[in-house]
């Protein structure tokens, strides 16, 4: 309380020169009552408008954007998924007509070549055919012609023979003597 | 022209309310500045918008909630959550009327080692009503640390103890003087401009000029300050309220 008499004291001082000259002003306790009844209202009031009213409502729309960036990071995430999935179905797709005009492609060589190939052998087999008769028909013919032939010489022999002799050679020994020189 | 430092620390009361016991209850320029303070803490944080992308002042009200509460979940965890309101009251109220303060022909509430001493009551009297009802007697845990050798450890508690009840003493000092020196070396050093001024004419307004830079830096320091004691209270606020959460080190 012996504070209490000095802060009398200084407070009538201070009251007389406006306030100057007076102790140390932190330290004046004349005062100290005042400032802590001051003191626990604003502080309470203030504690009471935080409390109540600040921290619920700034909380609440930093927690309502939050919740807002993840909504739509997630539907951002959900929307590329989608993409995702469409643009493999595509490259899926386009895979399997790839792989179908290849197999299309291939088939239809195959059957062009073989229907070729079935052609060619036709062709080959009519003209060795073909080739066959003609050479049958070339021996037939050189073998007729041979025969002419011989026939010719035999005759020509006998006439030689009888124009020579006068006699008529026997036509068996003729044709034996042509062959054997056809032959020689 | 008279300079005196102290007179912006002056408690002018402006109208008396009443008496408690032989006490004075005055609306003071201090109860003024209380409110001024509490009014621009509730503009901030209540007449700002709630958009999904902030402008300046509802940004400025976001940042500093989440800067309390990421201060109080890095020091006391996330239990500590339940004195958001109380860590974000100290350290608006410090912060707004330490800024505040430093607008000349200003009062700074905090200045006054009444007004501190109050806060650091109320935040160590938090720790120990709660750190006991929480925890019981092992809440004395925080006085014996653990691995310490049996022929030490009576001196250790007698520190622990010591220290435990200085806190306050510490917590409220530390932002009292710092306001108080801050605004003494101000003033100081803005009166030389003055007084240079009108005691040397012209040669004393080019040399004012010294002084003057000075007061501008200073100003500058002071505004740092005043933030940073605000962020300095709020924080031992934290660390203390650990200790009553989690009282076994």
């Amino acid at each position: 309380m012996a504070g209490d008499a000095k802060g009398q004291k200084t407070g009538a001082h201070t009251g007389a020169d406006g306030g100057h000259g007076g102790g140390f002003p932190p330290f004046e306790s004349q005062y100290f009552a005042s400032q802590l009844v001051s003191l626990v209202i604003a502080f309470v009031a203030l504690y009471i408008i935080v409390s109540r009213f600040a921290l619920p409502k700034v909380g609440g729309t930093i927690e309502a954007r939050q919740n807002a960036i993840e909504g739509d990071l997630a539907q951002a995430q959900k929307l590329k998924d989608e993409s995702d999935a469409a643009l493999k179905a595509y490259e899926g797709e386009l895979a399997a007509a790839r792989s179908r005009a290849q197999a299309i492609g291939n088939e239809t060589r195959e059957k062009m070549n073989a229907s070729a190939e079935a052609e060619r052998k036709a062709l080959e087999e009519k003209l060795a055919g073909k080739l066959a008769d003609a050479e049958k028909q070339i021996a037939a013919t050189r073998t007729a012609a041979m025969g002419n032939v011989k026939s010719i010489a035999a005759d020509a022999a006998g006439a030689i023979v009888q124009r020579l002799t006068g006699a008529t050679p026997d036509a068996s020994a003729v044709a034996k003597a042509v062959d054997a020189s056809l032959k020689g | 022209m008279k300079i005196d430092p102290i007179h912006q620390f002056n408690i002018e009361p402006l109208i008396t309310l009443g008496h408690i016991g032989k006490h004075t209850i005055a609306i003071t320029n201090s109860t003024i500045y209380m409110f001024v303070a509490v009014g621009i803490i509730g503009l901030l944080m209540l007449a700002t918008g709630r958009q999904l992308v902030p402008g300046r002042m509802q940004s400025v009200a976001e940042i500093s909630y989440e800067f309390v509460s990421t201060m109080i979940r890095s020091t006391a965890g996330t239990e500590g959550l339940k004195f958001f309101p109380l860590v974000f009251t100290l350290f608006m109220f410090i912060c707004v009327s330490n800024l505040v303060g430093i607008i000349p022909y200003t009062f700074t509430v905090s200045s006054h080692i009444i007004v501190t001493a109050a806060l650091a009551l109320l935040v160590f009297l938090t720790v120990l009503f709660y750190g006991l009802y929480k925890n019981g007697l092992k809440f004395f845990k925080i006085f014996v640390p653990s691995g310490v050798p049996l022929a030490v450890l009576p001196l250790v508690i007698f520190i622990e103890v010591l220290s435990f009840f200085l806190k306050p003493v510490s917590h409220s000092v530390r932002l009292f003087a710092n306001m108080l020196a801050g605004h003494i070396a101000l003033k100081v050093f803005a009166g030389f401009v003055a007084m240079l001024g009108v005691s040397l004419g012209a040669i004393g307004w080019i040399g004012g000029i010294a002084p003057l830079a000075l007061t501008v830096a200073l100003t500058a320091l002071e505004l740092l300050v005043a933030f940073l004691q605000a962020y300095v209270f709020a924080i031992l606020t934290c660390i203390y309220l650990n200790d009553a959460i989690h009282p076994g080190h």
